[in-house]
């Protein structure tokens, strides 16, 4: 009789503990909690985009059914073609790659250069100096808008890729300062041993940084190439500003895909006035705005960085942890 | 001997100052005097003619000019300052709340943190603004509840209009917390757990160990995220404020042209520098304050009788 009741009572322990917890272990009800929270969280983030994809498959029909949500009736691509025309996307894809790789690149190695030496060096004014990098990332782009722009006029760069190009190459591209926080951090948690070694046989500074620093930093330069790469893909203010107002009548002028897209609703009435010819404009079938093409214009313009950030998504996420942030 | 150590050690230096050298040169040439240039600018008359461009030192005309007269840049100011107290403070709090549920051992993690921070690769103006257009920036929820009508009805619009905007984009300011979930993740995992079960055993429970253990050990995360946040609000694509600086610089017929764009600009840096302040200032990491122990009476009391009871005993040994 007893041991039953004692059975029982060990039962209803074992069953409390289960959906409770215990102390080092979530119980059941908080990690159903956890997970319901988290993945309608997760919803949320992504609706945006998962409307976006959606939205971007409807025909026409589908778009003007309110009764089709989700699901539309059947998938159309004729949207992405028609966005691909209207964007003139491979040419501008082109100039996008462009302008996102080569500046990301000089970003890449002229942040190396400025935080290895912020983490490997000792001189004078450092702090100072350290405190200026942090100046540049907090100073907002507004003011120094005008001067570098009559700069740029005045050499005659405006509308040339050189213009993103330069402050790049002289670590003031963009967000230059959170890389250069990166490298110093990433510099100064690997050992220096290796360094005095090669400082020892008599390695020049420059051999040093080039044999043991670079392959060293290797972690560090991929990851703010990564960002740097995303970053001047999505910028739109300095691209705009520097080769969007380029002199008139100047064929080569750069444009990249968020440009187009920024400009997305006059480009797409000129393609259909291009498309139907005057009856339509007469009939004024081009103020009709088809958001499926729009959303299909979107998806098309961050389809390959959203490609990178899917094969290459641990090198995102891992950057906080890298970029000791948490100040060990 | 000292005198070779000293020439060593300079020459280390300068070859740090050559590793520098690009970063200073750009320094130099793509800020420190672009600032200053901006400033000039903002204190004159600058006009453009064929031959180029003119300037006339004019004082603080620009600036006058645009606290008197123009009411459109002082009014996106402050809408923009609204706007980023109340979603600051949302992304503080939702990141933390997001980065303490994924500290707990679940499965999946890392999918979680994938979609969370998903959106840092695709916020960009031109998209962001084509998700407003299409309404996809709000849970659908809140708009067939009608809440923004509510929130107009009932609160006075210096209030209900930051509010609205903050519900009407809900998605697009949780999307800014990609960032912030990291770091405070990165903090969390820092906190010795030893501490959270010291502080069982003393009878504390979940919730005054995050006020008590957490959050002060999270300060510094929460510093820099203030930061961070404020500062991607001030430069994101969707700046009000930005876009009419912008605008007004090439726009020479109405209130507008070089020097009132740069005086625009430095009123917002200024203010924004300030902004920046206050976030240090509120969430700076304190000193460790020593606790000031409240003695209960009956303590008082003890003690008075253990000094007397040594007192007494000292005496008596002196009387021997």
């Amino acid at each position: 009789m007893k041991s039953k009741s004692a059975k029982k009572k060990n039962w209803a322990e074992a069953f409390r503990k289960l959906l409770l917890g215990t102390n080092d272990r979530l119980g059941l009800i908080m990690k159903t909690f956890l997970y319901v929270m988290l993945s309608a969280l997760g919803f949320v983030y992504i609706y945006p985009i998962l409307h976006m994809a959606v939205t971007s498959l409807k025909s026409l029909t589908d778009l003007l059914d309110p009764s089709v949500q989700w699901l539309p009736h059947q998938l159309s691509l004729d949207n992405y073609e028609k966005a691909l025309d209207v964007m003139g996307f491979q040419e501008h894809l082109w100039d996008t790659l462009l302008v996102s790789f080569l500046p990301s690149l000089c970003q890449t190695a002229s942040c190396a250069l400025a935080g290895y030496a912020f983490a490997r060096f000792r001189f004078k004014g450092k702090n100072l100096l350290m405190g200026c990098v942090l100046l540049t990332f907090i100073v907002p782009f507004p003011v120094l808008m005008v001067p570098t722009y009559t700069l740029y006029s005045d050499y005659g760069i405006l509308g040339s890729i050189l213009t993103m190009i330069l402050p790049a190459v002289t670590g003031q591209g963009l967000r230059s300062a959170i890389f250069i926080l990166i490298y110093k951090a990433f510099y100064e948690q690997t050992p220096v041993s290796l360094d005095e070694a090669a400082r020892v046989d008599g390695a020049s500074e420059k051999r040093i940084f080039f044999t043991i620093g670079v392959p060293l930093g290797l972690p560090a330069m991929l990851t703010t190439f990564l960002f740097s790469f995303v970053w001047y893909w999505n910028e739109t203010y300095t691209t705009s500003l520097y080769m969007g107002n380029a002199a008139l009548g100047d064929t080569h002028s750069v444009s990249t895909l968020l440009m187009e897209l920024s400009k997305f609703e006059d480009s797409y009435k000129a393609y259909l006035e291009k498309v139907s010819g005057w009856a339509a404009k007469m009939g004024g079938a081009t103020n009709v705005q088809n958001e499926a093409v729009t959303m299909a214009g979107t998806i098309l313009t961050i389809l390959p960085l959203l490609i990178i950030y899917f094969c290459l998504q641990r090198y995102f996420t891992e950057a906080i942890d890298r970029s000791g942030i948490t100040g060990e | 001997m000292k005198k070779r150590r000293f020439g060593l050690v300079t020459r280390r230096e300068m070859k740090g100052y050559i590793f520098l050298l690009p970063w200073l040169i750009g320094f130099v040439v793509f800020f420190a005097l672009p600032l200053v240039q901006s400033f000039i600018y903002s204190l004159s008359n600058v006009k453009m003619t064929a031959a180029g461009r003119k300037m006339s030192y004019a004082g603080f005309q620009n600036y006058a000019y645009l606290f008197n007269e123009d009411t459109v840049f002082t009014g996106l100011l402050s809408a923009f300052y609204q706007d980023a107290v109340l979603r600051l403070a949302v992304i503080l709090v939702f990141s933390l709340v997001i980065a303490m549920m994924l500290n707990h051992n679940i499965k999946g993690k890392g999918v979680y943190r994938t979609i969370f921070f998903l959106p840092i690769i695709v916020v960009s103006g031109p998209v962001l603004q084509r998700l407003m257009d299409e309404g996809a920036t709000t849970v659908p929820l809140i708009e067939s509840y009608g809440v923004s009508g509510i929130i107009s009805a009932l609160l006075p619009g210096s209030l209900a209009n930051p509010l609205n905007s903050l519900f009407t984009q809900l998605i697009l300011v949780l999307w800014y917390s990609g960032v912030p979930i990291l770091i405070y993740m990165a903090g969390l995992q820092k906190i010795d757990k030893v501490v959270y079960e010291a502080a069982l055993i003393d009878g504390a429970g979940g919730w005054v160990a995050f006020w008590k253990i957490t959050l002060p050990a999270l300060r510094p995360m929460i510093l820099i995220n203030g930061i961070y946040t404020l500062v991607f609000l001030a430069t994101s694509g969707l700046n009000d404020v930005i876009a009419e600086i912008n605008s007004r610089m090439f726009n020479t017929s109405f209130g507008g042209g070089y020097g009132v764009a740069s005086a625009m600009a430095w009123v917002y840096t200024v203010t924004l520098a300030v902004g920046l302040s206050v976030i240090y200032l509120v969430t700076k990491p304190r000193k460790a304050t020593q606790v000031e122990v409240v003695k209960t009476r009956e303590q008082v009391r003890v003690e008075r009788l253990h000094a007397q009871r040594a007192a007494r005993r000292k005496g008596g040994r002196h009387e021997k």
